[in-house]
Parts: C-alpha cells; structure tokens; sequence
C-alpha cells in the first residue's frame, strides 16, 4: 500500500479522527489553557506560569504527590514478589493449578470500583467485628486514619493485581527451557539452588516488564481509591488522579487542574519512558 | 525414596495454594453470605452464615439499580466501542503494517507515543470540547473509547501483520480483488487470534470504566460501574442492600469468565508481554 494510495488513507481515516479529537487535539488545547484563567470554556489572560508556581505551593497537591510515591514503591514491590510467588505456585505439576490461575486472576476482570466498596466493607464491618472477637484493637477503624488507609488501599490493590502479574510471570516461567531444570537437578541443586540460578536469572526480563507496569498502574490508580477511601480522612489519602478530578470537578478550577493534570502527564511520561528504555537496552543484550 | 519426598512437596504445594485460593475468594464470598442477611443478621456479626435468606434485598438492589437498564447500557457501549476498535484498528494496522514508507513511520509511532498520555491530562478539554459540540452521550463516549483504545489495539494488529504472508496480498491482487475485498475476505480472517485478544482487553477495560462514563452519561444512561457509584453513595449504612447490589453487578463478569476463562487469560498474557 502506498502513501498516495486512496485505499491506504481510506483505512487510517477513522482511528486518526478518533485520537486527534479525543487525545492530540485535547491535549494540546490543555497544555496551552493550563497557562491562562480558563474556566472549562473561555480563558480571558494569559498567566504565565502562575497555575504552575501555585501549585508547587499547595500541600494539598504535594501530599498527594508524595502519598502517591509511596502507594507506587509499596505495591511495585509487593505485587512483583505476590506475582512471582503465585506464578511459581501454579506452574508446579498440581492438580489444581487451572482452577487457582482462574482465582487468582478473577479479581481483575471486576472493576476498582466495585471491588473498592467491597473491601469497605470488610475493612469497615469483617475488621471490626473480628477485632471485636480476638480483641485485636488495631483492626477497628481501618480507613478512618492516613496510615491504615494507606494500607488499605495497598491490600486492595495487591489482591486485584497480583494474578495479572502472576500471568506475565507464568508466561516467562513456562519458556524456560525444561532440560536447563533438570540438568540443574542431575548436578544435584536444591530447589532453592535451583531458583536462584537458573529460574530467576531467566526470568528477570519479567520483572523489567512487570515493575514498569505496576508503577504506571500504581500512578494512575483512581477507582479503587475513590470508593475505597475517597480520599478521605481529610484528603490524606487522595492520590493524583483523583486530586485532579476533584480541583476540576468539584472546585471547578478549571486551568489549575488541568496544569496538574500537565505535572501528571510528566511524570507518568517519565515512567513510561524509562520503561521503553530498559526494555531496549535489554534486547540489545539478548 | 526420591520419589516419595518429591510427592509429599507437590502435596503440601498443593494445600498452600489452596489455601491461599480461598484467601483470595473470601472477599467474594463475604459479599455474598452478607448479601443474604437482614440488617439486623449483619449487626450482629458478619462472619457467621444468615439465620434467613433475604431474597428481598436483591429484589429491592435489583429495583433500584435499574439492573435491566444497566446492563443494557453496559452491553451497548462496550460492544459498539469494541466493534468498531476492532474493525477501525485491523483496517489501520495492516494499512500501517504493508506501507514501509516515512509517513507511516512517523503515524504509527504517533500512535504508539499517545499512550504515554494518561486520561486525566486530556480529561477537561476533552469534555469541554465535547460538550461544546452537543456530543456528551452514547454516541460521543463510544467515540471516545475508540480514540483511547486505537493505540494498543493498531500496536497490536500492526505485531500480528508480520504474520500473514505478503504473498497473500499479491496473488489476491492478481486474481483482481481490491484492496478492501483483499483485506476483508483475507486478512481480516487471519488475524482473528489477536482481534480475540484485543477484544478482551477492551472489554476489560470498557465494561469496568467508571471515571469517563461518569463525565459523559447522565444518570438514565448509565453503565453498570456508572450505576453502581450512584446507588453505593445512596446505601452507606445499609450493607445489606448495598451488598446485594455489589452482587448482581458482577453476575455478568463471572458469567463471562466462567465461558471464557481460558481465551481470557491468554488474551491478558499475549496484551501484558507484548
């Protein structure tokens, strides 16, 4: 198919509407309106980095930021040893293997908004009344405080992700070669000896894939955070996405929030990016 | 000797991963058993199975979600949006996939660089502008769901392309088929392995969105995640019935996956290591 060829354009035409009205067009009409006063539909001057300055300025922001960070590093690192864990759980030769695949996976086809308000529940009403029962009083008042929020949010995560990271595991796992296992074992490795020098070096591609998934996941998170906590105790555990919903939606703060939403674009990018770069450097080395 | 030790570790396996199987469901089944009680039953404990069953909490979740009219809303937009992201980023990325030039470098890596964006960052013109243009319903967000899904899906198909035989395209030609008959009646059936696989990690994706239908739909046009938000915020103290919608609202979900489990995970796996 040629440039010049009618067919060729004829067959673009419909995706390239599509992503300049609903991305490129949108995200250039943004970046130039976080500059100004713009309220949603008409912007009266030009501001200059105020937005910007503004909101390096805000706490509110900066903790969400920061409280972001943290979720990101905390699940990252969590859900790549659960993913692992798992994978090499249901790669063994049970008979159960299929079925727990499919359990461990299921969590993920529901959405983070449902499956935020159903760990509400348990972290509301099954912690409260199992404190009740063993006298554990740490488990009373799960997200009515920052840290537990914190952690409640990270065990909801962790259970609705770790079987998609299992997966990618498993999909490494089951390319190593079988002869390097069993040559492995004939020279009389352990299963541990066994692990650490020949399953994990050989899945460590995996874990390239894997980790940059997961932070981008973990930076875009926004359901789950919304009917889990909303953000609550005092906004003490609103994460980015939904600091900007709410600057926009709720505050109505339209060029402001949207001058996050550029900060957001940023650091996501920044991720994302790093992420093509290891993995390039990577296949340079296979 | 060796033999006996290796069984014994395969059988304790076993048992820790069932253990942690009902671990990972016991939220679910927490959800239902709770669902199943009065709201009298859930004050005094939420471990224990229901003195009765209480079918009038589903019938009443049911009412209220406007379960029928949710779902309907659900099936609508996610099979519209995964239809024409199927049919518009096959036809893209065979187009990209066959023309070596420098102009379609530079398209397909504009499609592959968009998603770096995350939604927020194009969040509040994108509704401005549609608003502007009258295009805040069903119609605008399924064209919406096209422009934020073409990307992986074009990424996708344009991989597979490599696949089918360039010889293909030749022969076709030459037995006078235009480039559409060509694509259609040979391309398009060659690629169904990752049209499934693009389908499912749309349908994942669109069936669960919340956060632009709740830009874009008013509450009569709502999606089920859509639905749901409204009702949770209308029962906060009564768990009873708020678990009971919880319920019903992932029914379809588990019912798809119990008929596709297997194309479901092998669509996640081939998406994620891609």
């Amino acid at each position: 198919m040629r440039n010049r060829s009618f067919a060729f354009w004829l067959f673009l035409t419909p995706v390239i509407l599509g992503l300049s009205l609903v991305v490129i067009i949108p995200f250039i009409y943004g970046l130039f309106y976080s500059f100004t006063d713009w309220n949603g539909l008409s912007a009266t001057q030009f501001l200059g980095f105020e937005n910007y300055i503004k909101l390096f300025h805000e706490n509110e922001f900066m903790d969400s930021i920061w409280f972001t960070v943290k979720f990101a590093v905390v699940t990252v690192i969590l859900l790549n040893i659960m993913g692992l864990g798992l994978a090499l759980l249901v790669t063994r030769n049970i008979k159960s293997n299929n079925l727990l695949r499919t359990v461990f996976f299921m969590p993920n086809l529901i959405g983070g908004l449902i499956l935020g308000f159903i760990w509400q529940f348990i972290f509301i009403s099954v912690f409260g009344d199992v404190a009740n029962l063993t006298g554990i009083e740490g488990l009373n008042g799960w997200l009515s405080t920052t840290n537990t929020g914190f952690w409640g949010l990270v065990i909801l995560t962790a259970w609705q992700m770790a079987g998609y990271i299992m997966i990618i595991y498993i999909a490494y796992l089951e390319n190593i070669p079988k002869e390097l296992i069993e040559a492995a074992k004939i020279d009389g490795a352990g299963s541990f000896q066994r692990f650490k020098t020949v399953t994990f070096p050989l899945v460590a591609p995996a874990f390239t894939v894997s980790m940059f998934l997961t932070l981008s996941m973990a930076f875009k998170i926004y359901d789950q955070n919304l009917s889990l906590t909303n953000g609550g105790p005092y906004n003490s555990t609103q994460m980015v996405a939904m600091e900007i919903v709410k600057t926009a939606f709720s505050d109505n703060d339209m060029a402001y929030a949207q001058a996050k939403a550029v900060i957001f674009f940023l650091i996501v990018a920044v991720i994302a990016l790093t992420q093509v770069y290891y993995n390039k450097k990577r296949e340079v080395d296979l | 000797m060796k033999k006996n030790k290796e069984k014994r570790n395969l059988i304790s396996i076993e048992i820790l991963g069932l253990i942690l199987g009902l671990i990972w469901i016991a939220p679910f089944y927490l959800m239902i058993v709770n669902a199943f009680k009065s709201k009298r039953d859930i004050f005094n404990g939420v471990l224990g199975l229901p003195g009765s069953l209480q079918f009038d909490n589903f019938v009443q979740a049911f009412i209220d979600l406007q379960f029928l009219q949710s779902l309907f809303n659900s099936v609508m937009i996610t099979g519209l949006s995964i239809a024409i992201i199927i049919l518009f980023s096959s036809m893209a990325g065979y187009a990209l996939a066959r023309n070596k030039s420098k102009t379609s470098g530079v398209i397909f890596f504009i499609f592959v660089a968009a998603m770096l964006i995350p939604f927020q960052s194009v969040m509040i013109p994108l509704v401005s502008i549609f608003g502007q243009a009258d295009m805040l319903n069903g119609a605008g967000l399924i064209f919406m769901y096209l422009g934020f899904g073409c990307s992986l899906s074009i990424f996708l198909y344009h991989g597979a392309m490599s696949g089918v035989s360039k010889s293909l395209d030749e022969a076709a030609i030459i037995d006078g088929a235009n480039r559409f008959q060509l694509f259609w009646h040979i391309v398009f059936p060659l690629l169904k392995p990752i049209s499934v696989t693009v389908g499912i990690l749309n349908v994942i994706w669109i069936w669960n969105d919340y956060l632009l239908p709740s830009l874009v739909l008013s509450e009569a046009n709502a999606t089920i995640p859509l639905k749901m938000f409204f009702f949770f915020g209308q029962y906060t103290k009564q768990w009873h019935l708020a678990l009971a919608g919880l319920t019903i609202a992932i029914i379809p979900v588990i019912i798809g996956y119990f008929f596709a489990q297997k194309q479901i995970i092998n669509g996640v796996a081939e998406g994620a290591v891609k």
